[in-house]
């Protein structure tokens, strides 16, 4: 009786054949998956990428709710075409503080990635109020309840440590500044130095959709105008097996 | 069973199995498919050698090909660059104004332009350049800054009212926003706007308001939009006397228009954004759209 022949002890067992077969998948998913997790490349450094802030994540959150990845993805594929129409493929880097990551699956709308500073605040004003005002073959639905919904910002330390127990980076004084931190962003007379300092120089701060308050639209604004903006690519060299 | 199968009965042997005395044919698979099954295991194997695979302690394998997709992505935009390079030099370097008459140069700057809008213009100004409310047409002769081809490249290269430019103080203005900063009476906006409608020969609203409005204007208005109301292009200030409007001339818009004032502004595209022959392309194009001067 060859060695091949043994399986026939495994055929007429079936918890001998459950815990081999279990086996044999555990191992084809450790050899695939825990790579991942330790490798040095999956995720490369780069410069420039930090958490969101407040208002950005609170933005986010309209983005998700709203379904906008349905149409729109966040993800550069690396060729010449989305290049040259996009910019720069997008990294592995850019979604690492996005829980979910929204890379999306398909483009009824373009691609976001690289969306942020492309278009003026008054451009996205228009174009979620009424997309087919700038672009009339747009099947884009309209958004414009979102400047008269405004938000309060009462829970956005909660969804902060939601983040940070999910692995982003939110330090205690950026969590205990949260609320200081979402109020400061879209309103460019107040003393915003504090969310500087912890979020970096080039944290946009103005008031988005050009109304007084913080409207849904100036969150989803903040958050879109970030896009794609946060890593400094005149330090990023391609790792050269990827 | 019938004779037929009864003869196969022979020529195979059975696993052994019997229950109830029925018995299970050992049919091995065909050798051609088994062939090709041991086949694709070995190029499987192989093939994770040629190609990054395997994971390592720090890093995955590289591939014995050295293949990668964004070397893949760098040498396709490479290729391309190289093949047009000959002409986009020629087109970075030629005088503006003689692009249009070089047959060949101008017949690529017009398709590859046609490209560069498409990805960077349509948003705003549309896809068929008929612009929107607050973005201007760029297919009539109405043009805000200039339309010769130097112009159009300028404003293309350094935008409007663009605060990240380096470039000082051209194709920057501000109109003042009279009725919110209260440099004029809710009165003296209702005069002026009244004679700003009879500048395009539209019919005011109120034609007892239009002579005081003309007072309001010539010391408030004609220092920009000129005394007969035909605009400053140093200025970006619009031609109020003719049927074209940027924001709408109607009594609503334009009093809007006066008491918050306008502020529209237009990215830099001569950054990191696009080339300089892309942007002398995309130029060409706009030029060549009906209203070029």
């Amino acid at each position: 009786m060859s060695i091949l022949d043994k399986h026939g002890i495994l055929e007429k067992n079936v918890t001998l054949l459950a815990i081999f077969a279990f086996l044999v998948v555990t191992i084809g998913g450790l050899v695939q998956i825990v790579p991942l997790f330790y490798l040095e490349n999956t995720i490369e450094e780069v410069e420039g990428m930090r958490p969101y802030t407040p208002l950005e994540l609170a933005g986010r959150d309209i983005y998700i709710r709203e379904g906008c990845y349905v149409c729109h993805s966040q993800m550069i594929r690396p060729m010449r075409d989305e290049v040259e129409r996009y910019g720069h493929y997008s990294l592995a880097a850019e979604s690492q503080y996005d829980h979910p990551f929204q890379w999306g699956s398909k483009r009824t709308g373009p691609d976001l990635a690289r969306v942020g500073g492309r278009y003026s605040d008054e451009w996205h004003v228009d174009h979620l109020r009424d997309p087919q005002s700038v672009v009339p073959e747009s099947v884009m639905p309209k958004y414009g309840f979102l400047e008269a919904k405004l938000i309060e910002g009462e829970h956005i330390q909660d969804l902060m440590s939601t983040h940070r127990f999910v692995g982003v980076p939110y330090t205690e004084e950026m969590i205990e500044a949260g609320f200081q931190d979402f109020l400061a962003q879209s309103n460019p007379d107040s003393d915003y130095d504090g969310l500087l300092e912890r979020y970096g120089d080039d944290v946009n701060v103005r008031n988005f959709d050009g109304q007084p308050g913080i409207s849904e639209l100036d969150a989803l604004i903040a958050y879109l105008q970030m896009l794609g903006t946060l890593v400094d690519f005149s330090t990023f060299e391609p790792d050269a097996s990827r | 069973m019938s004779d037929n199968n009864k003869k196969d009965d022979q020529d195979y042997e059975t696993t052994g199995h019997s229950w109830d005395g029925i018995e299970e044919y050992n049919k091995p698979l065909p050798k051609w498919w088994l062939m090709i099954f041991y086949a694709c295991i070995v190029w499987g194997v192989g093939y994770t050698i040629a190609y990054p695979a395997w994971p390592g302690v720090r890093t995955a394998t590289a591939g014995l090909l050295g293949w990668s997709t964004r070397g893949n992505v760098e040498q396709a935009i490479q290729d391309h660059e190289a093949e047009l390079a000959p002409i986009n030099e020629r087109l970075a370097s030629a005088e503006l104004t003689e692009i249009a008459g070089d047959p060949e140069l101008n017949t690529y700057a017009q398709n590859a332009g046609a490209a560069v809008f498409r990805t960077w213009c349509a948003q705003c100004h549309g896809s068929g350049a008929a612009g929107a409310k607050g973005y201007p047409n760029l297919l009539d002769d109405d043009w805000l800054w200039g339309g010769t081809i130097e112009d159009i490249h300028y404003t293309v290269t350094a935008g409007i009212r663009n605060e990240d430019t380096d470039e000082e103080w051209l194709r920057q203005s501000a109109m003042p926003a009279f009725g919110r900063d209260d440099l004029l009476s809710g009165e003296e906006i209702d005069q002026v706007v009244n004679f700003v409608m009879t500048l395009s020969g539209e019919e005011p609203r109120d034609a007892s308001l239009v002579e005081a409005g003309a007072e309001v204007y010539d010391i408030n208005c004609a220092s920009c939009h000129a005394e007969d109301g035909t605009g400053d292009r140093m200025q970006g200030a619009p031609n109020l006397t003719d049927a074209i409007w940027l924001y709408g001339g109607d009594y609503e818009t334009l009093h809007e228009t006066v008491y918050n004032a306008r502020y529209g502004v237009m990215p830099a595209m001569g950054g990191a954004d696009l080339s300089e022959a892309e942007i002398r392309a995309v130029a060409t194009y706009v030029h060549g759209l009906g209203g070029g001067e």
